[in-house]
This record gives structure tokens, sequence and C-alpha cells, in this order.
């Protein structure tokens, strides 16, 4: 039992008395607390989809078709396994690249050169996107579909159009997140309290899509 | 970058001037809990109303011709659903941590009050789709509230066509929903407290809710994962869920899904969804126990320390419903241990309530006595789970009546008795009205009484054998008549309780009007929300200045101080004491 006054945050470094602490647990703006909560959330959606994903691989009673030949290219004559998801995955990771650049200058307010970045970052986003889509239509001319494929256990197909459908989606939002972002901070709308701690909530989306993917990539991909 | 702790930012609040910004698109989080509340509570009556359908059915079977078989099955799958999500849920959560949590840890609103207007709105989004399943062709959902597959989507089950389809779809919008305004809460809870408000110093109300929203933000991923897929085996014909199989003779196009990966995923949901109903009522029945006893809820840190334990197991302890579903029997020991282990800290917590009520100076008003009829119901519900939850004593009960009483007096009746205390406590400080006290007290004994009228003969039935979600029961050789009888007059307690509901929805509704004006602070609480300028809270809540807590909320019947209660912001050269000498506070 303590008295009357606080004699707390003597020890701001620490954990505990941050926790102890009143105002806030966390020393940061509310939207980036709020922005991990909604990834730890979110992480749950894909890991529960990824494990849904390992089990029914396990119940199906057909084959599970092999992933480097069903995503291979013909390039030059070759048959090139994996050749796409590769790019799509180096894609990524380099616009994880940009918008770490971005977050960079948004601690200098530099506006031109993080609506630079942003646009790259979005660009490489939408890239990625646009890839999937050639991907997609390759399959489905191949005959994937969701309730079958030529190949095997239709839940390959299920798993395919659901997983990298839901990752797709999570990439077109935040390419249009990323875009209204960057278009606001060209248009000094943080410079009214001096707060661009924005681009760094947006880029905590974007490390956790590219993050994801590389969960997808691995489990999906290469198993 | 520049940054200032919500809590030291003196920005002007804009006041909505229109009707339209004030009452309908609101974003205050008084107006959305009570939005969230209304839609909560009307629905909940619908649900109400379907669980009288069905006892007449159960109680007075070939009696009444419009109950067929499906409609039955249709009203057992609706009942459940909108009791647990729509009601319990959407109540809870969205009404009571709405409302407490900014006045409770004394902030001015929601850390982001545009997207907690979006939550109640795409809420009632939810409702309307769901609601809507009862007019189209082939009705509702029928498959029972777990909807497992394979027979939930499957051709013969009542709502296989168009009523699934909706459910999956308003569940999959709810969760929406209830992201959206659970991210508020917790953000809120963290990072929007008043100057002296530390988490030790929360009212255990907004631990409960805080933690049972923690709970929600990971368990209802499970669930959107699991409405999604079947969905998609249900609109696209994709096979996650769904073996090979004959139906009416006919053999489906699936193959090789899992429906035991179905009810994982569903638990997985499920028992947390458990607690996400039970963890705010445990911290709201400790505050109004403590209040109305007028003395310190006994072991405040145990407290906390046993929601959060509670919280954390009850991430693994799902597959204690499936120990009949056919997955490995070696989980089942598991799942048991887990499950039993549970039982510590929420005995710690009734221990604790029981120990809150002893020598205190007890007043008997209505949000008390529902407070106490919670302990009773909850510590029979308990004692109950502790059969359930061990494998060999399971597997003879599962799916019998006995679960069925088992769940409804442990998240059933006792978080809805915890509802009403709540309802009618905090019912001065959000109307400013006083309700009927007299109605109030009628509605709890008949509620009381008649709820152990329902439910203990239950057991019972269930330990005889009667098995759950039958139509009718036939004759059979291992039941004798007298259950019949029994059955009956369970009916009639049921339509008993229903029709006592109405007392409350009278009381609530006309008080508002022809109540009397409450006082600020009736019940001389301690906690925030008892201490605002107005009576309702103004937008803002707190006028020019936010409050400075100086201590826990459970200062009651200090010893040597003249009032029997101060309250959390009073400072402490404030406090008058009997033989003059100076006042110290105290905290958990």
């Amino acid at each position: 039992m303590s008295g009357d006054s606080l004699t707390l945050s003597q020890h701001p470094d620490s954990l505990v008395d941050d926790w102890s602490d009143d105002k806030e647990a966390f020393h940061v703006p509310w939207g980036k607390v709020m922005m991990w909560i909604f990834l730890v959330s979110d992480t749950f959606i894909f890991s529960s989809f990824l494990i849904g994903y390992m089990n029914v691989r396990r119940t199906t009673t057909e084959p599970w078709p092999y992933p480097s030949e069903v995503f291979a290219l013909e390039l030059f004559g070759n048959n090139v396994p994996l050749i796409l998801i590769a790019i799509m995955t180096f894609i990524l990771i380099t616009s994880s690249g940009t918008m770490a650049l971005a977050v960079r200058y948004a601690h200098f307010k530099d506006k031109k050169k993080i609506f630079i970045l942003m646009c790259a970052t979005a660009a490489f986003g939408a890239s990625f996107v646009g890839m999937q889509a050639f991907e997609w239509t390759k399959l489905i001319s191949e005959g994937v579909r969701p309730w079958e494929n030529p190949w095997g256990a239709p839940q390959f197909g299920s798993v395919f159009f659901m997983i990298t459908g839901f990752h797709g989606l999570h990439v077109s939002c935040g390419v249009i997140y990323l875009l209204v972002v960057a278009t606001k901070v060209l248009k000094g709308h943080y410079d009214v309290k001096g707060d661009y701690s924005i681009v760094e909530i947006t880029g905590l989306y974007w490390h956790f899509v590219d993050l994801v993917w590389v969960f997808i990539f691995a489990f999906f991909y290469l198993w | 970058m520049a940054y200032i702790p919500i809590a030291d930012q003196t920005d002007e609040m804009h006041d909505p001037q229109s009707f339209i910004t004030k009452y309908i698109w609101s974003q205050d989080h008084k107006v959305i809990a009570i939005q969230y509340g209304g839609i909560a509570i009307l629905v909940g009556l619908l649900a109400l109303v379907l669980s009288v359908l069905m006892r007449l059915q159960l109680g007075f079977p070939d009696t009444f011709a419009f109950i067929d078989p499906a409609d039955y099955y249709q009203y057992v799958t609706m009942h459940g659903m909108i009791m647990v999500v729509y009601l319990l849920t959407a109540l809870f959560l969205g009404g009571f941590g709405n409302y407490l949590i900014p006045l409770q840890i004394g902030a001015r609103d929601m850390v982001f009050p545009f997207l907690n207007m979006l939550s109640v709105w795409v809420y009632l989004l939810s409702v309307i789709i769901l609601i809507a399943s009862f007019f189209i062709t082939g009705g509702p959902a029928g498959s029972g509230w777990t909807l497992y597959p394979p027979q939930a989507i499957t051709e013969g089950t009542p709502g296989s066509d168009g009523g699934i389809i909706l459910m999956l779809a308003s569940l999959a919008v709810f969760i929406v929903a209830f992201t959206m305004g659970g991210l508020n809460y917790v953000t809120t809870v963290l990072q929007a407290r008043t100057r002296g408000m530390t988490m030790m110093r929360m009212p255990l109300s907004v631990w409960g809710i805080f933690v049972a929203t923690i709970l929600g933000l990971f368990a209802f991923p499970a669930l959107f994962v699991s409405a999604v897929m079947m969905f998609f085996d249900k609109m696209l014909g994709t096979s996650f869920f769904m073996p090979a199989m004959v139906s009416l003779g006919e053999t489906l196009e699936h193959t090789g899904g899992s429906p035991v990966l179905f009810q994982h995923l569903f638990w997985f949901f499920g028992h947390p969804e458990v607690y996400i109903v039970a963890l705010p009522a445990f911290g709201l029945v400790s505050d109004i126990l403590s209040c109305h006893a007028r003395k310190n809820i006994f072991g405040y840190r145990m407290m906390v320390w046993a929601i959060i334990a509670i919280g954390g197991l009850s991430f693994i302890v799902w597959a204690h419903h499936m120990y009949v579903s056919g997955m490995n029997p070696y989980f089942g020991f598991f799942f048991a241990f887990t499950t039993l282990i549970i039982a510590v800290p929420t005995a710690i917590k009734v221990y604790n309530w029981v120990l809150t009520l002893w020598e205190g100076n007890i007043r008997l008003t209505v949000p008390m006595l529902f407070a106490c009829g919670f302990i009773f119901t909850f510590i029979h519900g308990g004692l109950t789970g502790i059969f359930l939850g061990n494998v060999t004593v399971d597997l003879p009960l599962s799916d019998t009546y006995f679960v069925i009483a088992h769940f409804h007096m442990v998240m059933g009746v006792s978080p809805v008795l915890v509802l009403f205390a709540a309802l009618y406590h905090w019912y001065p400080k959000v109307t400013g009205k006083m309700f009927n006290v007299t109605l109030g007290k009628i509605h709890f004994w008949a509620t009381f009484f008649g709820t152990y009228a329902i439910y203990l003969p239950m057991h019972y039935l269930g330990i005889m054998g009667l098995p759950r979600r039958y139509y009718t029961m036939g004759t059979t050789d291992f039941l004798p008549d007298s259950a019949q009888t029994l059955n009956a007059n369970i009916t009639l307690a049921a339509i008993w309780v229903a029709l006592f509901q109405l007392i409350f929805v009278y009381n609530m509704i006309t008080s508002l009007w022809k109540g009397k004006k409450a006082d600020p602070n009736p019940w001389e609480a301690t906690s925030l929300e008892w201490q605002t300028p107005d009576n309702p809270p103004c937008h803002g809540n707190w006028g020019a200045e936010l409050p400075t807590v100086h201590r826990w909320a459970y200062e009651y019947s200090v010893p040597g101080v003249k009032a029997d209660f101060v309250p959390q912001n009073m400072p402490a050269e404030d406090v008058e004491t009997i033989d003059g000498t100076p006042y110290k506070g105290h905290d958990g």
C-alpha cells in the first residue's frame, strides 16, 4: 500500500515502471499502439489460415501438387521453378526498404523525400499485386479452380486462392493507405501539429504485410 | 516527433451541433454505448422469444402445430448465436465497455471516436443481415449455434441454403465491427488514462473489459477464418471442412476436408468467447459488490491477476468441447488438465467476492441483489463445469441436458444477472433518472428463482440421459414418464421468467420520464464516472479540466475517516478525519 503522492516514473527506462505509470503504458502516440494491436490480431487471422491450410494438406486423400512445378515459368526455353514468386518476394522486400527510408525522412519532416519514397513503396506494392494477378491468370488458364485442379488435391487451389487473395487484399489496401498518407504529407496536413508519426504507423502495416508474405512463401511455395 | 500524452493534451473539444451528429452519427462514446446497448437488448429480446418457442415445443410436444422440426432447430440455432455473440458480447463490450472505459479512467472519449462510430453501425449491419435470414426461403440457419460442418451446409439441414450463408456473412461483419471497437477499448485503456490513474488503480470493471477485449481481438480471428472457409465450401464447392460423403443418396463433389478442423477453429474462438462474456461480468460485479457492501474489494491485486490468468488460460482449453469429436484421445488429458487449472483463479475470485461481503455494511439495493444472485448461480455453474471438464465424466454427459444446464448457469444466467445488476447500477448515471425500486426487486426475485426452476431440473434430465437438441423425446426405455412432466414444468418456469423480463423493460422505459431525478452519485461510489460535473455527463465528460486520481477505486468505510467513502479524485487534504490526523490514502 503506497501513499497519496505518485512516486512513479523515476526510472523511465524500466518496462515495469512504464506499465505501472499513470496516463499511458507506452510512451508513443496512441495510433502506433493501436496499429500494433491490430497487427497482432491480424497475425491470428493469417495464422489460422496457415494452420487450416497445413491441416487440410494432411487430411486430404489425394496427393498435393508439387509447388516448384506448378509455379514454374518457361523462360528462354528453360523451365525455371518459382521464378515469378522469387521476383515478387524480392520486390516486396525492396518495398520495405523504401518504406524504412520514408520513415527515416519523416524524422526530418522532409516532405518531398517522404512523398517520393512512399510513392515508390506503393508502386512496388502495386507491381506485386499485378504480378499476382498474372500468376492467378496463368493458373486459371491451366485449369486451377478453388474446387479442383489438374494435378491432385482440390484443396491446393482453394488454399492458393484464399491465402494469396487475402494477402493480396492486404497489399492493395496498403497501396491505397500509402498513397493517401503520402498525398497528405505533401499537402502539409501533418505540419499543423508537426506530428509525422503516421508515416511510421503506415510503415508498421507495410512491414507486417511483407512479413506475412515471407511466411506464405515459406509454407505454401517452398514446402 | 512532437507528441503529447492524451491526458496532457489541451485541444478544444468540438461539440457536435446538429441533432444528427449528436444522437445518430455520434462519435461520443456515451451515445455509441447507448446505441450498442439498445440494439443488443432488442435483438436479445428476440432471442428470448425464440427460447420460449423452443421450450413450448419441448414441454408440450404435438401441441403447437406451427412449430415443425425445422423451425425448432432454427430457434435453437438463432437463440444460441444471438445470445452469445449479438447480445452478451455486444452489450458487455460495446455497451458497457464504451460507456465505462473513458469515464472510469478519466478520459474525454475513446482515442479514435470515428472508428468507434463505425463500429456500432457495422454492428447494426451485422444484426440486420442476421435478422434478414428469418425472411428468406428456407429460413435461418438450423444447425445449432456451433454450425458444425458437414451438416451445417449439407442439404436436408434447415437453413442450409440461404440461412447459413447469411449467418456466416453476419458473423464476419460482426467481427469487423468488434475489431474496430475493440482496438479502441484496448488502446484507450493503455494510452488515455488521466493523471494519477495507474493500471493498478483502475476499477475492476475496466480490467475485466480490457482483458476480455484482448481475448476478443485474438479469438475472433479464428471464427472469421472458419466462417470464410465454410462460406467457400458452401458457395464455391471447396472442401476445407467437407469430407467425401454421400448425402440423400448422392455422392457429393467434396473430398478430403476435415470437419474436426472446423471444430478446432470454432472452439479456439468459442472458449475464449466464454471468458469474453464472463470477464466483464467479473469486473462489473466486483465494483457493484464492493460499492453496495461499503467495503473495499478483497484482494484487489489478486483479482487483477486472476482476470489476466483466466484470460491467458482460456486460449489453451478449447478442446474440452471436443472430447467426443473424434480427435486424438490423448489430447483429452492435456485439455482436462488446463481446464481444471482455470478453477484456481476462478475460485480466487469467488472467495474474494464472498470475503468482500464478509462483515460489510451491505445495502440490499436492486443492483446488489442481482450481484449476490450472480455469486450463487456462478458457483453453481462453475461446479458442474468441474464435472464436464473431466474426460471420463464428460463422455456420458456430453450432448445431454446436463451440458445445457451447465453452460446456461455459468455463461447464460450468471452474466445476465450481472448485466441486470450493471444496468440498474449505472442507470441513474446514463439517464439521470432513478428506476422504480419495487419493480426492480420483483424483477430480481422472479428472475433468480425462475432461472433455478428452469436449470436445476435440467441437471437431473441430463444425468438420466436426455439428449439435447432433440425436437421431441418420443418414448424410450431409459426415460421415465416423469421426465416429460419435468420438461413441462421447465417450460412453465421459462415462460414465467420471460414474462418478468417485460417488467424490466417497462421499468427501464417508463423511468426515463416518470423516474425521479437521480442524484449524481446515488450509490455513494468512489470511481470517477460518479464524480462528473454534469449528470448525465456531457460531451467531453469532465468540463474544463480532467480529474486527477489520488488512490484506488475502493476507498469505502476507511477507519478514521468521517465519510464512509472517499472519491478517487478527492485530494487527501480535503478528506475529513474523525480525530483530525492527516488522511493517508490506499492503493491495491
